[in-house]
């Protein structure tokens, strides 16, 4: 048993009878990430599952404050609402984005590049479910190869995902880290953590999605630690641009135990399509990153 | 939180259940074995991880250990999850 489960705080501020899918990633994610940045907290966010989560007026399911923007203007609405409550004198409140990856790797990289140069003093989280999934499962540049959505039916998407993280890396900011709904503590310290540091923080959440990644409800957090486990994706944390794998991931380097790629694809109706030659680019691919982290840990 | 701000036109209000109750949406409900489950089996507080898990935050901490059915979506996460197969998902029939 977890001991530090009893060390959450036992508040929910995503109430129960909210409009996410049985099994939804992003709630389980949600559900931590808002325990621990509690009270004193806005939030703004763009289309996406979770304003379907947040509900329709004149009810919400969130207990804390959220503004609704448009999707090129999430960083930039975060931006405002940092100056509004410094001008203010609210200085003890946190300002957090959290957009979908189609809200961050796509329509929202301007404001949010624009957001960290400045250094603006706020929380960016991308839960990323790798494609447009409010509308319909659409390819995102989030989307890895190989995956069936609603525009690519026949021949799968042929472009590897973009490495949003890096992105983010380049434009050295106060703190980075990648989090799991397969391991809720984890994700919750890192929130903690992300609080209660000055600057610019960008936060990934890995979040598997039922309907769009075409597996059972049930095994959401079987998938989400399938994708640690294969290391397509990683948990680490960046602080002023040092490098360190964290948890799950920490031991993998360490052992260097990393199941094949195809544990995770086969689980997976969106990979039923995907051909011999994409599985082994994919597989190339997700070593090279790894290579890559190994590199940045040694330091 | 409940307080309205007059300068905001279009401000939600919270409240559980804004879906409705969205335990209709289930077609297979989770039941608790308390005879296999650890807390009532040590008689202390342990283990809920699948109280850690639910993605609804439908489970309640203590012993024994209950579920919101109103609210519970059925996803079978916490008999997936649960270390003592202690949770049994079965047809809500119809
Ligand atoms: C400017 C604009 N373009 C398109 C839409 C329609 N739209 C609403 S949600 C959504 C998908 C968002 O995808 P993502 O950010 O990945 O979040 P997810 O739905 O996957 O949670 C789209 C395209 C919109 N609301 N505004
Ligand atoms: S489509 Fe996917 S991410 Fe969106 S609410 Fe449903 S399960 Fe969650
Ligand atoms: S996970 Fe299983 S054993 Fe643990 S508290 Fe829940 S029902 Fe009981
Ligand atoms: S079936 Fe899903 S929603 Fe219901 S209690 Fe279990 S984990 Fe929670
Ligand atoms: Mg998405």
């Amino acid at each position: 048993m977890p001991e530090n489960l009893f060390k959450i705080n036992k508040e929910e501020y995503m109430l129960p009878g909210n409009r996410s899918c049985q099994g939804c990633g992003l709630s389980l994610s949600y559900r931590y990430a808002l325990k621990a940045l509690r009270e004193n907290t806005i939030l703004t966010l763009p289309a996406c599952c979770l304003t379907v989560l947040h509900g329709l007026y004149p009810t919400t399911s969130v207990t804390i404050p959220c503004l609704n923007c448009t999707f090129a203007s999430t960083a930039a609405s975060a931006a405002g609402l940092v100056a509004g409550l410094n001008a203010t004198g609210k200085t003890d409140t946190t300002v957090v984005a959290f957009a979908g990856d189609g809200g961050t790797f796509d329509m929202g990289i301007q404001a949010l590049s624009g957001a960290a140069e400045r250094g603006t003093d706020f929380i960016f989280v991308c839960y990323d479910n790798e494609g447009y999934m409010n509308t319909g499962t659409q390819r995102s540049s989030a989307t890895p190869m190989g995956a069936i959505t609603t525009t690519t039916p026949i021949l799968t998407k042929e472009q590897h995902k973009k490495d949003m993280l890096k992105i983010m890396e380049a434009h050295d900011i106060a703190y980075i880290a990648t989090t799991s709904p397969a391991y809720p503590i984890d994700l919750y310290d890192k929130f903690v953590k992300a609080k209660r540091i000055k600057g610019t923080r960008y936060m990934q959440i890995c979040v598997p999605c039922p309907p769009g990644w075409g597996y059972p409800p049930r095994d959401t957090v079987k998938i989400a630690r399938l994708a640690i486990e294969t290391g397509v994706f990683v948990l680490f944390e960046m602080e002023n641009g040092k490098f360190r794998f964290t948890g799950r991931s920490k031991s993998l380097a360490e052992k260097g135990n990393r199941l094949p790629l195809i544990n995770y694809i086969e689980r997976q109706d969106r990979f039923k399509k995907i051909s011999e030659e994409q599985l082994s680019l994919l597989q190339k691919f997700t070593d090279n990153k790894w290579n890559e982290y190994l590199k940045k840990a040694e330091g | 939180m409940e307080k309205k701000d007059k300068n905001i036109s279009a401000m939600s209000t919270p409240a559980i259940g804004e879906a409705g109750f969205t335990g209709d949406w289930r077609d297979m409900r989770p039941v608790i074995n308390h005879g296999k489950c650890i807390p009532s089996v040590k008689n202390k507080p342990a283990c809920y991880l699948c109280w850690l898990y639910c993605p609804e935050g439908v489970i309640k901490t203590g012993i024994p250990v209950e579920i919101d059915l109103n609210y519970c979506k059925g996803c079978g996460i916490c008999a997936e999850e649960c270390p003592a197969k202690a949770i049994t998902m079965v047809s809500e029939g119809g």
